[in-house]
């Protein structure tokens, strides 16, 4: 099952490594990683995406609390909050589908943010599900290229 | 107060109660070098840096201070790689403190620059690339605080030579250690204690494994009431040797690959295992599944990763292993008459039937347990005993009978040879007032034999007794038992005569072929008090550590021993 770890480490240079060299020698699988600052620019928040059963999330946790820089983490999988990941998806577009993508653009509420002669840069932002299906639905016309940032999420309601 | 970097680079190791460092120069560490002239800190010279870590960390294990070593960037640093692996394996704090290039000059590829806080990454509890000569104090107290707290280990401290040369105003601010991702363990679950006191008086045939979480909290004492009052029999790890007299009449020894068989049969009826600062290392279960099959597991562990790690528990208590004994013992009612009775007998029995015993040899030369058995003879358990790895590690594990904790050091989780002669050096430094021994195999003395330079130039009258078999002898004894005998690269007998390289080193040498004379060589290297002592013990070629648990097999499916 996949988990969403929110983590919160030191926003200190080598921190990013330990922690992925942690994955990799235990052998634990990130499917996504994003980084950036928090609202307290000494802290930064980690929100790693893991394939695992409950065995190897708690192993995974426990082992993460070990390294001194990371400060909480958090398993956000079964709780109620806001998960988004953004999309650039360049695509094939010569004048005749032009109009099909556009279609496909406004159903996903996504936006073109590039027009070139035969392609068109599309933004989209969402959970995950939304993401793969705007994939889905573009890849007929030929993806040329594609770069997603990995999820981020945060936790609907009160402090946290 | 006006100070260079390297000037208080050592004020705050003394206030940390730093009084000896085990280094190397070099280049890169030549301003510390430079402070240490006119310093009250000691430093010990070794021969190679390798040496330095290891002896530091026996430093650390006899006296359970922080060990300390220093080496110059580069080759200096990379030298010392393997030492930390082995602290960080065994849970051994250190603080390394290796030379750096100029800030400057980093990650141009300057001369004699290695990347060392990357590379001792994943083997370090924790490590600093220092970056400004202001942060020395702040960072020597954290790594000395997170190098001995909760589950020991070892940190690097990387000192850029600018760093350590500059000159600022300073005065010790003296202030708390504070890391927000980092805190000490205190306290532990109540009701977990409670369960697991239940659990203790109303087993019928209960085990206590102990390893060296029960050292590193210097808890044997609690551990010895828990055993005493509740009459259980109690099985050590390697790590965990001297944590409970072996002599004692509750003792079974170690347990796993070369474990007793009675160790092991204890484990595979027991109805309770008691498992205190352990963490079921697959040399201690074998297969996992069959490990402990019918009994319930209480697991005490500083670490709350190790919980669950290798095998399901069915009470985790996350805690200080001397705090949660110590709740456990003040809870626990007396004994009833005889409860413990019929599990003790069986236990007698299999003592009986099997104990540790070895046949003659072949060739007429000298057993290699019959040394272990007279050096124990001889110091009556009141010895500091240090292992190289391989055969001489088990048998020594096996035939001496640790008496008390931190007498014996050697590399249990990373199987380091060339270990044990500079753990002589840290551990006859750190207790001069005790006999040193380190129990050596002819491959493994090989490995940091330079230390010898070191121990004459100290004077340390340590004694290397090497088991000499001219093999690489555990694997020779795999490649025996596993693959078909066929002695691929184990045979080592070309090599120097090791009474001539003791005299040619300083040292004394002797060389002992006939078994009536290993008593004599013994009590005459006990003799000798100003300069290291080897004595070449040329042993039966073939002699092989039994009993032994085949590789991933069960516990109680033991080769040999049973004679």
């Amino acid at each position: 099952m996949t988990h969403t770890l929110s983590v919160t480490v030191e926003n200190k240079p080598g921190v990013l490594t330990r922690v992925t060299t942690l994955f990799r020698r235990r052998g634990y699988n990130i499917e996504s990683l994003a980084v950036g600052e928090t609202e307290n620019p000494g802290i930064s928040r980690m929100t790693i995406v893991v394939e695992g059963d409950d065995r190897i999330i708690e192993q995974v946790t426990k082992q993460l609390y070990k390294l001194v820089e990371v400060i909480k983490i958090v398993d956000i999988t079964g709780e109620r909050a806001v998960e988004r990941e953004l999309v650039l998806i360049k695509v094939k577009a010569d004048a005749n589908v032009r109009a099909d993508i556009v279609q496909i653009v406004d159903i996903f509420r996504a936006r073109i943010v590039d027009i070139g002669r035969n392609s068109l840069i599309i933004e989209a932002t969402g959970d995950s599900g939304k993401i793969d299906a705007i994939e889905d639905s573009l890849k007929p016309f030929g993806i040329i290229e594609l770069v997603r940032t990995g999820k981020v999420a945060m936790v609907r309601g009160g402090a946290k | 107060m006006k100070l260079r970097g390297a000037e208080i680079l050592l004020q705050c190791l003394q206030r940390e109660g730093v009084d000896t460092i085990f280094g190397y120069p070099g280049g890169a560490v030549l301003p510390i070098y430079d402070a240490l002239y006119n310093s009250n800190i000691r430093h010990i010279l070794v021969r190679h840096e390798q040496g330095a870590v290891h002896a530091a960390d026996a430093y650390a294990r006899v006296t359970g201070k922080v060990g300390v070593c220093l080496s110059t960037s580069g080759p200096g640093a990379t030298n010392l790689v393997t030492g930390i692996a082995t602290a960080n394996m065994d849970s051994i704090p250190i603080v390394c403190l290796t030379g750096q290039v100029g800030s400057s000059l980093i990650g141009r590829d300057a001369f004699q620059e290695a990347d060392i806080t990357g590379i001792t990454l994943p083997i370090t509890k924790h490590n600093y690339l220092l970056e400004k000569t202001e942060d020395i104090e702040q960072v020597i107290r954290e790594a000395f605080y997170i190098a001995r707290t909760n589950r020991p280990g070892p940190v690097v401290i990387d000192l850029p030579k600018d760093i350590m040369e500059r000159v600022i105003d300073w005065t010790p601010a003296d202030q708390e250690v504070n890391i927000r991702g980092y805190r000490v363990m205190k306290g532990f679950n109540y009701g977990q204690v409670i369960t697991a006191v239940e659990l203790i008086q109303n087993a019928r045939k209960p085990v206590i494994y102990a390893g060296g979480g029960v050292i590193a909290s210097n808890a044997s004492e609690e551990l010895r009431k828990l055993a005493e009052s509740q009459k259980i029999p109690v099985t050590t790890t390697l790590m965990g040797m001297g944590s409970f007299p072996a002599a004692h009449y509750l003792s079974l020894g170690m347990l796993g690959m070369h474990g007793t068989r009675y160790a092991n049969y204890a484990i595979g009826e027991c109805d309770l295992l008691i498992a205190a600062g352990v963490r079921f290392d697959d040399r201690v279960t074998g297969k996992i599944e069959t490990f402990a099959p019918h009994a319930k597991v209480i697991h005490i562990d500083i670490d709350a990763a190790e919980i669950g790690k290798n095998v399901a528990v069915d009470i985790p208590i996350v805690g200080d292993v001397g705090d949660v004994l110590q709740a456990i013992n003040s809870r626990l009612a007396p004994l009833e008459e005889n409860q413990r009775q019929e599990w003790l007998a069986t236990i007698e029995r299999w003592k009986d039937e099997y104990p540790l015993r070895y046949g003659t040899s072949a060739e007429g030369r000298i057993m290699p347990q019959h040394i272990i058995e007279k050096i124990y003879e001889l110091t009556q358990g009141e010895a500091i005993i240090t292992t190289e790895v391989g055969q001489n590690q088990m048998w020594a594990a096996q035939y001496y009978k640790f008496k008390h904790p931190r007498t014996f050091i050697t590399s249990g989780g990373l199987g380091t040879m060339g270990f044990g002669l500079p753990a002589a050096v840290g551990a006859k430094i750190a207790r001069p007032d005790m006999t040193v021994i380190d129990i050596a195999g002819d491959g493994s003395i090989q490995m940091n034999i330079q230390e010898l330079g070191t121990a004459v130039q100290y004077k340390l009258p340590i004694i290397i007794c090497i088991l000499n078999n001219q093999y690489l002898g555990m694997v020779r004894q795999w490649q025996s038992l596993f693959y078909g005998g066929r002695y691929s690269h184990t045979d080592i007998s070309v090599q120097p005569d090791f009474v001539k390289l003791a005299e040619a080193y300083g040292a004394v040498g002797i060389r002992v072929k006939d078994v009536q004379e290993v008593e004599n060589a013994l009590k005459t290297a006990l003799q000798v008090t100003d300069r290291p002592v080897i004595i070449d013990f040329w042993v039966d070629r073939e002699a092989n550590v039994y009993p032994m648990v085949p590789p991933g097999g069960s516990l109680d499916n033991m080769l040999g021993g049973d004679c």
